[in-house]
């Protein structure tokens, strides 16, 4: 196992995530209950899409408390890679380990659409040159608006913390966001689902290459292994 | 048979921040305009949970309950709060 899935009850993209990654990325994935501990091999951690606790109080507000969130909280400070999605985002709001919040959509809509959205320049894992200027994903949510005071707004601009935006904002998200990460650049966090987009029974494949620039650290360390065995 | 009979009631109210959207607010003002109240302007949808408690009103149970309310009742990025204890 080298990508751990975490599990809420109420998650429900964890299946999907634990397929995406291991048989078409072919790389080894487990879903873990929140209730255990993070193994300790854990290279990377996806916080899965759905309705944690049935998004009560808020979204992502009761499983920011689950057992598991230590230990992603300690996995992240060392450095590990963490990927939000949807529910997972906000997830990652809730608890601090992403800046910001995801409120009601503007439209109150629950928005679920195919969605175009821009690539930005933000990593060397994450950028247009690797991912193309614009990508294509499922997006299906009715709290996706992303919301922050100006200064951390800024501060996102400025440190090119922004992932994703909208070509078309569906859900009134300040500056377009879609995605963003952390300012050290290992906890990543999207509205749209990767993992709903890598098969070609779905709509598109354009969650391949994002799935991809998240695990590059995992896949690019790949080779030294092998050639050391 | 009260449990809480030596404890006290704790109201939260939890409101969207003047700075942050409130699109639920702006609906409900926009379906009050509908029913004719159009002098209407500024609504903000918030919520609030009631428990009761052990224990009695002092400095340190109110510190308890401002953890409490900043961080899981109320989220400090888009939300504010307020509270009243009354008698149990």
């Amino acid at each position: 196992m080298r990508v751990a899935i975490l599990q809420f009850p109420g998650s429900n993209c964890d299946w999907d995530s634990e397929h995406a990654v291991a048989d078409i990325l072919d790389v080894p994935a487990a879903r873990i209950w929140h209730k255990d501990k993070l193994p300790s091999e854990t290279e990377a951690v996806i916080v899965p899409g759905g309705f944690s606790f049935g998004d009560y109080l808020r979204c992502g507000a009761i499983a920011r408390f689950s057992p598991i969130m230590n230990d992603l909280k300690e996995f992240s400070e060392k450095g590990g890679q963490v990927l939000g999605i949807c529910n997972g985002f906000q997830i990652l709001c809730e608890s601090g380990l992403l800046p910001g919040a995801l409120i009601r959509n503007e439209c109150i809509d629950f928005r679920c659409l195919n969605q175009e959205l821009k690539v930005e320049d933000s990593n060397e894992y994450f950028n247009t040159k690797i991912l193309g200027k614009k990508l294509v994903l499922p997006i299906a949510h009715g709290e996706g608006n992303f919301r922050a005071d100006e200064a951390t707004l800024s501060s996102l601009e400025e440190n090119d913390q922004i992932l994703l935006r909208y070509e078309s904002n569906p859900n009134g998200s300040m500056n377009d966001i879609a995605g963003i990460r952390n300012s050290t650049g290992n906890v990543y966090g999207m509205m749209p689902h990767p993992e709903r987009s890598v098969a070609p029974h779905h709509p598109c494949l354009d969650g391949l290459p994002v799935l991809k620039a998240f695990l590059a650290p995992l896949l690019t360390s790949r080779p030294t292994e092998i050639s050391s065995s | 048979m009260n449990r809480f009979k030596e404890g006290v009631k704790v109201t939260v109210f939890v409101s969207p921040k003047n700075t942050v959207l409130d699109p639920q607010g702006a609906a409900v003002e926009q379906a009050m305009k509908s029913l004719g109240h159009e002098t209407v302007e500024g609504v903000r949808v918030g919520k609030t949970i009631s428990f009761d408690i052990e224990g009695e009103d002092t400095p340190e149970s109110r510190e308890m309950l401002d953890k409490l309310c900043d961080g899981l009742l109320s989220n400090p990025v888009i939300e504010d709060f307020r509270y009243e204890i009354t008698e149990g």
